[in-house]
């Protein structure tokens, strides 16, 4: 059964060393329950971006909270690089396993599947492949002479999104992010955040269940206002490019990162 | 009569790449590109050709996916996908795109955001157009430090897309699929062959006969600066506006 739990709870559920699946800015990144995890004092987590990841990610890296990040890329987009992604490169202070946009969704898919690996076109002759042991070319067995890369399945003890609405039974809206349902399906447990819980079952409506994560995923649910925020949600709120421009220039160095995180935290607990 | 503006020249020229195509994909974050394919798509209305799709990745209005991240990957994968725009911090003479990192992999002393899916669609899309404003040995490098994708693939590696011209604020390059390097075709107004063999960073070939890039005619013209930006700035409202002040400081 869904539990219904506290942000702090939530957060709580997401232990040192797990491998962690996010979602991207805009497409449902629980930035406001970072500030929990961080609290929550949580390390060494290995990171899995579906496919790319952002604000949230930077932020627990520059917390020091990631030891490793599975990604294809890490930026703040319209608002340029990520800045502790790029210092904690430059360190050293992180391994970093660099990967392409459908090699991670492959990697989510054949853990959806329950299969070892799915083989994907593109990749041969990139050093994307050539940094990555861990991804090996085999013979297309159907076919002569025709090489092609097997990912092996991405599985991440836990997940974490934010979403507009969930009901009573545990049923999370994530309308047509399909990304979202991929990390559910691909983890062994589930965290989300919402925008508000509702009493009315999100199944009942046969026009948008479809859009539904059903409660089978869904291991705990926390209710958390604009939990998205400074990114936007779809259908609920635009995104605040004022506050993730702020958060760029702050976090260039480690003490304007720290001083940011502060009154970012003061400002989600008001 | 009037002239077109630096980034109109680079709009127009965008349409005539991709001419032809049936759907064109474009990154969130690239107006220009994004201008290109409006202009393309509004032009082929107008001679009554075959519609074109857009589909902007990350824009709510003109994105047709429902299945989320993976359904573009998996359209272009069975050839759904006709063109796509691809940059890089560095573009080297064989077509290699770097969008990683300079120095050396994985403590790289610049990082960028990371290849995206550059390591798939490159292999698979088969116009993807290079696109980078600035023009410079620091970007147009001999050798790209790490290959996020490669511009040509060996005999028997599945290889359908790749690189069909690269496009500066300079100039625009076709590729030779079949030697694996570019060919300098045309300059844009205010630059000469002399200044883009100076600031290139690798060899290349020369067409016979270097023109000047192509300009749009007084018709097209309008068109860019009345449908094309009013479309335009539902998506890219600020770059809507660079646009507009920029064609109203030339006619002044």
């Amino acid at each position: 059964m869904t539990a219904f739990v506290s942000p702090s709870e939530l957060a709580a559920r997401i232990k040192s060393g797990a491998k962690l699946a996010v979602p991207p800015d805009g497409s449902g990144a629980s930035v406001g329950l970072t500030k929990f995890i961080i609290d929550s004092g949580v390390r060494d987590l290995h990171l899995v971006c579906a496919p790319i990841g952002g604000l949230q990610v930077d932020m627990l890296v520059g917390a020091g909270a990631v030891s490793t990040i599975e990604t294809s890329a890490v930026s703040l987009g319209e608002a340029g690089g990520a800045p502790a992604f790029i210092r904690a490169i430059r360190q050293q202070t992180i391994r970093i396993m660099d990967a392409t946009c459908p090699a991670m969704l492959t990697g989510l898919v054949a853990a959806q599947k329950g299969v070892p690996f799915i083989p994907m076109r593109g990749l041969i002759g990139s050093d994307i492949l050539r940094t990555r042991p861990d991804w090996t070319v085999i013979d297309n067995p159907y076919a002569k002479d025709d090489p092609i890369v097997a990912i092996p399945a991405i599985r991440p003890d836990v997940c974490l999104f934010h979403a507009p609405e969930a009901d009573r039974f545990g049923n999370v809206r994530v309308g047509r992010r399909g990304e979202l349902q991929l990390i559910a399906y691909a983890s062994d447990i589930t965290l989300v955040t919402v925008e508000r819980i509702v009493e009315t079952s999100l199944l009942s409506d046969e026009a948008s269940a479809a859009g539904v994560l059903p409660s089978l995923y869904v291991s705990a649910v926390a209710e958390l206002k604009h939990g998205a925020w400074p990114n936007g949600l779809w259908g609920e709120y635009e995104a605040d490019a004022d506050e993730i421009s702020r958060y760029a220039a702050a976090a260039r160095t480690a003490e304007g990162f720290d001083r940011y995180m502060d009154a970012f935290s003061g400002a989600m607990a008001q | 009569m009037t002239e077109a503006t630096a980034r109109e020249t680079l709009i127009f020229t965008i349409a005539r790449l991709l001419d032809g195509v049936r759907h064109v994909a474009v990154g969130a974050s690239s107006p220009i590109p994004a201008a290109g394919a409006m202009l393309l798509r509004a032009l082929s209305e107008q001679r009554g050709g075959e519609p074109v799709r857009i589909s902007i990745l990350g824009s709510a209005e003109h994105n047709f996916f429902t299945q989320g991240a993976s359904e573009l990957f998996d359209c272009a994968a069975q050839g759904r996908i006709d063109a796509f725009f691809l940059g890089g911090g560095q573009i080297d003479g064989a077509g290699n795109i770097n969008l990683v990192g300079s120095g050396d992999y994985p403590n790289s002393e610049v990082r960028w955001p990371g290849s995206f899916g550059s390591a798939f669609l490159y292999y698979v899309v088969p116009r993807v157009i290079l696109f980078r404003e600035e023009h410079s040995p620091r970007v147009l490098v001999e050798k790209v430090d790490f290959i996020s994708a490669p511009g040509t693939s060996p005999p028997g590696v599945y290889r359908v897309g790749g690189p069909h011209a690269l496009l500066t604020g300079a100039a625009l390059f076709s590729f030779e699929g079949d030697k694996g390097r570019f060919r300098l075709d045309s300059v844009h107004p205010g630059h000469t062959a002399e200044e883009i063999r100076a600031s290139t960073g690798f060899a290349f070939a020369e067409a016979p006969q270097i023109k000047p890039t192509p300009q749009p005619d007084q018709a097209t013209l309008a068109l860019l600066r009345g449908r094309i930006l009013d479309e335009l700035a539902e998506t890219y409202p600020q770059f809507a506006e660079v646009l507009h002040a920029d064609a109203t400081g030339m006619a002044a």
